[in-house]
């Protein structure tokens, strides 16, 4: 799947001597040469937004987008022991993956708060493939190689392999003109195969952060131009557009998929956080399990919800939640305006008993209290 | 990075531009402040007759990703707020040296907005933070 065997980024251990300059992508030049404005992020010099992040938005809702996310983290874990090693150290059940699937989980600590959240890919039962959140690779690369330890092979991939996001109702259609594609367009949601594309040999995933249909393309790092490019160039008649981490948050936003470092982290645990889902306590022992049984069993005490303001007012991270009384109930974990719903959304974690849809709350913004109710979530979803 | 600095407006090193009409102070974000911050969302400004101290926060601009606070030019009173902004948030994005005005104080000094930086020096103001 990921291609062995090349050089390290060189930049990487510059960035180590000096801890000083930021990296940068191999798409770092496109992106300028479209116009981006670039922004530190988790260490990289990263594209924020090139037209407009509403322009942006609309484009990967109602036709497709292109983001560069090669600050993401690759790692491998090989071996007869891999899948057990993993399946350890994930809340989910990676026992149960087929080949050329993957799944979405939690990775505890053991007192069952979050480290990160994960994709798993299964390519063999001996090799996987982890996909972690670039503000949590060095913690993650450490636990995972620690575990490895002795029963398999840890391997990081980071430096090597870019990742290069196509979403949106057009984006099959786009990678269809790219190369014989066929056997990714039958692929089912979080399935992944290798193809070539542009000339260039990748591993494509039924993945995305936006909510809509499209895939994940892992590449060479040396390759990404080629391949953002292509798929540039391919995308105008669909309406491509390149995309910032701005967009890339809205998006996910009005999916209610959680970001690491907002809605979750080392002191939330999956099942507050609305991800029981990706906890299987069936599975055998896993890291976390003890406590986040007990918590199962006594029941959580506070819940991420999701609210709509409805009197004049941006929820934003760390903003205080107040009952529609007035006392501090919770903190907004993210808030932004909607752009697909015109509406100013918001998560945030309220006590259980303050959950219910329909309940009004208080966003404290600023010194101002402005109106606001939970509502259900997802707030946006797309027709099937 | 070129962006638009007219000639017959004044500076201030928060990117906001000072109009000296008749006596009273228009005042507005200038276009490397909306390039800045992006698709405007939200525009909170003081009522008529709300007294303000020069340099001190009198409203907030948001935007789908950020909140800036705006700092008053020149000390003096608002005697007049851009309405529209309030339901058309988006005019800023549109004009920020027009429709997207943002109030008119009127000063307490007259002279007060002449300490503002002039079109060169708010040019160099950019190439500074630009570097």
């Amino acid at each position: 799947m990921i291609p062995c065997s090349r050089a390290g980024n060189s930049e990487r251990a510059l960035a180590d001597i000096t801890s000083a300059p930021l990296r940068k992508t191999s798409l770092y030049e496109n992106h300028v040469k479209l116009g981006a404005r670039m922004v530190p992020f988790t260490g990289f010099s990263m594209p924020v937004q090139y037209s407009g992040v509403t322009e942006e938005h609309k484009a990967v809702r109602t036709a497709c987008g292109l983001f560069d996310v090669s600050h993401m983290g690759e790692l491998e874990m090989r071996g007869v022991y891999a899948g057990q090693v993993v399946n350890y150290l994930v809340t989910n059940d990676i026992g149960k993956l087929e080949d050329g699937h993957a799944i979405y989980t939690c990775c505890c600590n053991p007192e069952g708060t979050i480290l990160d959240d994960l994709i798993v890919y299964r390519a063999t039962k001996d090799r996987y493939m982890i996909v972690c959140n670039a503000s949590n690779h060095d913690k993650i690369a450490a636990v995972f190689a620690a575990a490895a330890k002795e029963h398999c092979e840890f391997v990081d991939r980071t430096d090597e392999t870019a990742l290069i996001a196509l979403q949106g109702p057009n984006a099959m259609r786009v990678l269809d003109k790219a190369g014989d594609v066929r056997h990714v367009l039958a692929l089912p949601a979080f399935g992944f195969a290798d193809a070539r594309i542009l000339n260039v040999d990748v591993t494509i995933a039924r993945t995305g952060y936006t909510g809509e249909d499209g895939v994940e393309i892992f590449c060479p790092w040396d390759d990404a131009p080629r391949v953002w490019e292509g798929l540039m160039q391919l995308g105008q008649e669909h309406g491509i557009k390149p995309c910032g981490l701005a967009a890339r948050d809205t998006l996910r936003l009005e999916c209610k998929m959680a970001l690491y470092g907002n809605d979750i982290d080392e002191t939330t645990n999956p099942l507050e956080a609305g991800l029981a889902w990706t906890v299987k306590f069936d599975k055998g022992d896993f890291v976390g399990r003890e406590v986040l049984m007990n918590v199962k069993e006594h029941g959580v005490r506070r819940k991420l919800v999701g609210f709509e303001m409805t009197g004049r007012g941006i929820a934003r991270h760390g903003y205080p939640i107040k009952s529609a009384k007035g006392e501090v109930i919770g903190a907004v974990t993210s808030g932004s305006p909607s752009p697909t719903l015109g509406k100013n959304i918001g998560l945030g974690y309220v006590p259980v008993g303050n959950d219910a849809i329909g309940t009004p709350i208080l966003v404290d913004c600023r010194g101002k209290d402005v109106e606001a109710v939970i509502v259900k979530t997802p707030f946006y979803k797309r027709a099937k | 990075m070129s962006v638009h600095v007219p000639d017959d407006l004044r500076y201030t090193h928060d990117h906001e531009w000072a109009k000296p009409e008749g006596g009273k102070v228009r005042i507005g974000i200038t276009a490397f402040a909306v390039e800045q911050l992006g698709d405007i969302t939200l525009v909170e400004l003081p009522k008529v007759g709300t007294k303000v101290e020069a340099g001190k926060t009198f409203g907030t601009v948001e935007s789908v990703k950020t909140l800036s606070d705006l700092f008053a030019p020149v000390a003096g009173t608002i005697v007049e707020v851009n309405e529209a902004l309030s339901s058309n948030p988006e005019l800023v994005n549109e004009g920020a040296y027009d429709k997207g005005w943002m109030v008119i104080i009127e000063p307490s000094d007259p002279k007060s907005v002449e300490s503002l930086m002039d079109p060169a020096a708010y040019r160099k103001h950019l190439e500074a933070e630009a570097h």
